[in-house]
């Protein structure tokens, strides 16, 4: 039941141009700015050979890409989730959901596992740049999937804030700028607290780049795994109990 | 026989305001109930409530003798739902909907493509099936939420102004879908138009200010009716003579040569003594009070009641 309304919320982003432009778009940009680490890595590779220790491709194209990605994605992830469930409402297609025999729990699941099917797309795609670099180098495995690992999950928390935005309100573009608001703050509440206190502070602890960052440097600790897990499924249940509030009160 | 729908003292308030108050009704196999009352009344709270799309503040409700409340899944299983706006994915094919919609209802592969092959062709969509939704036109796209509201042939259907946007012959076909459907289930009309009331239901409930004012079969609705005729005369006769006559109970003058009245007497015993009084009938026709005439008669008389309560 879940992955009936799943496929159908996967077919229905690619029956309209808008998942389309979005991967073109996505591609193109980190296309460039994979093209430019690796000809930044060119000019300095001579360099680099009279370093001890010194970083390698991994840690000079990869990792920039994902960072750059996952900032690319911060402002593009609001307009894959603002129409999850606020154009349900809007076209009042919702009442077919509600009407068949699944659980509210059920919908928002589903719902939430077509924008993962669209976000593992997005990986793919993403991730097929580095691992092209394979052919002329030695790579870092265990680095790319720590950093894929942490780039999936960042995204899976971004679809989650922007599903429960989207069972806010009837207006997708309302959605789309109150997910793009929360995220950003939630990407960069550590701004001033990094430079105060450091990492260990309780804003440093509450935004998404910290732990993403740690993911990004190949440290796979639980505590960063945790805390996204914790966010989506946070975020999942207040969608639930919003669907269910409004069932008693709309 | 078990009653496929069971309401019972169902309400529902939005803040201060109750849209719907206490209503209790039963729906059993092959009824065609038709569910009538004005704008505001609330009609479709009452069906939203009745499907799960909306949660009623007190009562009780159960679908096939399954309590919706307690077993939501359950009881939905045996429903469907065709809402005032039909809820359709118009990027998606004829097919692909129903498809999609089958799924959502626990059909499997076999079962899923002879439904949707029945509702198809039950609903007249042959032509259509393989064009976006979004292309169609506004009939069409009516039909196809009929066809999803009988896709899984639940055991009950409830339908929210099916035929809004169907042409005159398209409404024809609707009408004969909804009577054999009617058969075998049950099945709640809701709608504004009053003839399609009387072609089609065997019950009628009519529902005003959140209340069912009334509640019978359509023959005992056409049995207790009274009994009025237009008279006309070619004699000028005073409303007074008349009223001498006490085979009249009531008299209303239209104009200087006819009048309706009510009376007691049979159409053929009440022309027969006009005739014998010489008064140079010229005109006599029985008059039917229709199904529109008791539906204005009750919701607008609590207007008034209410008037006179605020004054």
């Amino acid at each position: 039941m879940i992955l009936t309304i799943a496929k159908r919320e996967f077919r229905s982003m690619f029956l309209s141009p808008l998942a389309w432009v979005i991967l073109a778009v996505v591609q193109v940009i980190l296309a460039w700015s994979f093209f430019s680490s690796v000809d930044v890595f060119f000019n300095i590779q001579s360099d680099l050979t009279t370093i001890k220790n010194a970083p390698g491709v991994t840690d000079l194209v990869v990792s920039p890409l994902f960072e750059v990605a996952s900032i690319v994605l911060l402002m593009i992830m609001p307009l894959l989730t603002m129409r999850l469930i606020s154009e349900e409402k809007r076209n009042k297609t919702m009442s077919l959901l509600l009407s068949a025999p699944v659980s509210i729990t059920e919908i928002v699941l589903g719902k939430y596992l077509g924008l993962l099917f669209f976000i593992v797309t997005l990986l793919f795609m993403i991730t097929l740049m580095p691992l092209s670099l394979s052919m002329g180098t030695e790579l870092d495995f265990i680095k790319i999937f720590s950093g894929a690992l942490g780039l999936f999950l960042t995204l899976a928390a971004f679809g989650a804030a922007g599903l429960y935005m989207s069972s806010l309100t009837d207006n997708p573009m309302i959605a789309a700028i109150s997910t793009f608001g929360l995220l950003l703050l939630l990407w960069m509440i550590n701004v001033n607290s990094a430079s105060i206190s450091g990492d260990a502070s309780v804003l440093g602890y509450l935004s998404l780049q910290t732990h993403f960052t740690a993911l990004l440097r190949g440290i796979l600790n639980t505590r960063d795994i945790a805390y996204f897990i914790l966010f989506i499924f946070g975020f999942i249940v207040l969608t639930i109990r919003q669907l269910e509030t409004q069932r008693l009160q709309s | 026989m078990s009653s496929l729908i069971s309401v019972n003292n169902l309400t529902r308030r939005y803040g201060d305001f109750c849209a719907v108050n206490n209503i209790s009704f039963k729906l059993a196999a092959g009824d065609i109930l038709g569910f009538l009352g004005p704008n505001g009344a609330g009609k479709s709270s009452t069906m939203q409530m009745l499907t799960g799309n909306l949660a009623p503040t007190l009562g009780e409700i159960s679908i096939n003798g399954v309590d919706l409340l307690e077993n939501p899944k359950a009881a939905k299983a045996s429903i469907g739902y065709l809402p005032e706006n039909p809820p359709l994915y118009k990027e998606m094919t004829v097919t692909e909907y129903l498809q999609f919609c089958g799924r959502l209802h626990n059909l499997n592969n076999t079962a899923l493509a002879s439904a949707c092959d029945s509702a198809i062709e039950r609903c007249g969509l042959e032509n259509v099936q393989k064009r976006l939704i979004r292309n169609l036109s506004k009939g069409y796209q009516q039909r196809v939420g009929i066809a999803q509201a009988i896709l899984h042939s639940p055991a009950v259907i409830i339908l929210d102004e099916p035929t809004v946007g169907l042409d005159p012959i398209q409404i024809l076909e609707i009408r004969d879908l909804i009577k054999n459907l009617g058969e075998t289930q049950g099945i709640i009309l809701c709608t504004h138009i009053l003839p399609e009331v009387q072609a089609v239901c065997n019950r009628v409930q009519i529902i005003n200010q959140g209340e069912i004012v009334y509640s019978a079969s359509m023959e005992d609705m056409l049995r207790n009716q009274n009994e009025k005729f237009e008279i006309t005369l070619t004699e000028n006769i005073g409303i007074e003579k008349l009223a001498d006559h006490h085979v009249f109970k009531s008299i209303e003058v239209i104009d200087e040569h006819s009048f309706t009245a009510e009376s007691d007497l049979t159409a053929d015993k009440l022309s027969e003594y006009i005739v014998q009084q010489q008064w140079g009938l010229t005109r006599f026709a029985q008059q039917q009070t229709s199904l529109e005439q008791i539906f204005i008669d009750l919701t607008t008389s609590d207007k008034t009641t209410l008037e006179d309560n605020t004054a």
